[in-house]
């Protein structure tokens, strides 16, 4: 503390390391918050199930996406990134995760939702294995944090089967 | 600043940074926005910087007594010799 500079120096780096320490505590903080986030799915309309010419099966489909993402916003929340996969298994691969739509919901009067949509990107196999095949559309969310740690998670809707054949 | 001066301002200005920090968390927290807890840490910070750092007469209430030139004469420095060994004492008079 012997001069302006060596005072000024002492100040700053005391303080930079404050903030990186109410950071820290204000990531911890998201952790006491127990979200209860709801959704919920309905295919409208199978619009067109084909064989490319390469082979692998593609399905055009057309969604009603509804949920309530209202609790996984805290004060430390940047914006939450949603998404909506279709799981399904083949002989091949144990689990394939085609993602179908997704989205950005930046504050939390935004994230009670219900969208009617086709498909954002295309459902396309690897290989021909579509046809009369179950599967599940899961929502996956991050909740992307303003400093430190970012949850993930996601809810399971089963049920969902594609036709025996090609329309 | 002397040296007195130096502690009280070195243990004001942690003291402050870590009272702005804990106030402004606090506020933000129960207020739900993070804007808010950075503000207030950042005035907190600009107000103790504008306490603790310029040299302010409050941190120069107990002066050093340098010895008056006239006497500090009498007691010549110590030279440093070429092979300079253990302390030398210096000669009194």
């Amino acid at each position: 503390m012997h001069s302006f500079g060596y005072r000024a120096n002492a100040l700053l780096t005391f303080a930079i390391t404050i903030l990186a320490l109410m950071c820290g505590i204000a990531s911890f903080s998201d952790n006491f918050n127990s979200p209860s986030p709801t959704a919920q799915v309905q295919v409208l309309n199978i619009n067109w199930f084909q064989k490319k010419p390469d082979g692998d099966d593609e399905v055009s489909l057309t969604l009603n996406v509804s949920a309530n993402l209202e609790s996984l916003f805290t004060w430390n929340t940047k914006q939450v990134f949603v998404f909506l996969a279709a799981e399904y298994e083949t002989p091949k691969n144990s689990m394939n995760q085609v993602s179908l739509w997704d989205g950005i919901i930046s504050s939390k009067e935004h994230s009670k939702f219900r969208i009617h949509t086709t498909n954002k990107y295309r459902f396309v196999d690897q290989g021909s294995n579509l046809r009369g095949k179950d599967f599940n559309l899961t929502l996956h969310w991050h909740v992307m944090p303003k400093t430190g740690k970012m949850f993930v998670d996601n809810i399971v809707m089963s049920g969902f089967r594609l036709p025996k054949a090609y329309r | 600043m002397d040296w007195q001066g130096q502690k009280l301002a070195e243990q004001l200005m942690q003291l402050m940074l870590v009272l702005s920090a804990a106030v402004g968390f606090i506020t933000g927290y129960v207020l739900g926005s993070f804007q808010t807890m950075l503000l207030i840490y950042a005035a907190g910070v600009v107000l103790t910087s504008l306490i603790t750092i310029p040299n302010w007469p409050c941190f120069n209430r107990h002066p050093l007594n340098w010895l008056e030139p006239s006497v500090a004469e009498k007691y010549p420095k110590p030279q440093p010799s070429a092979n300079s060994g253990p302390k030398k004492k210096a000669s009194k008079k």
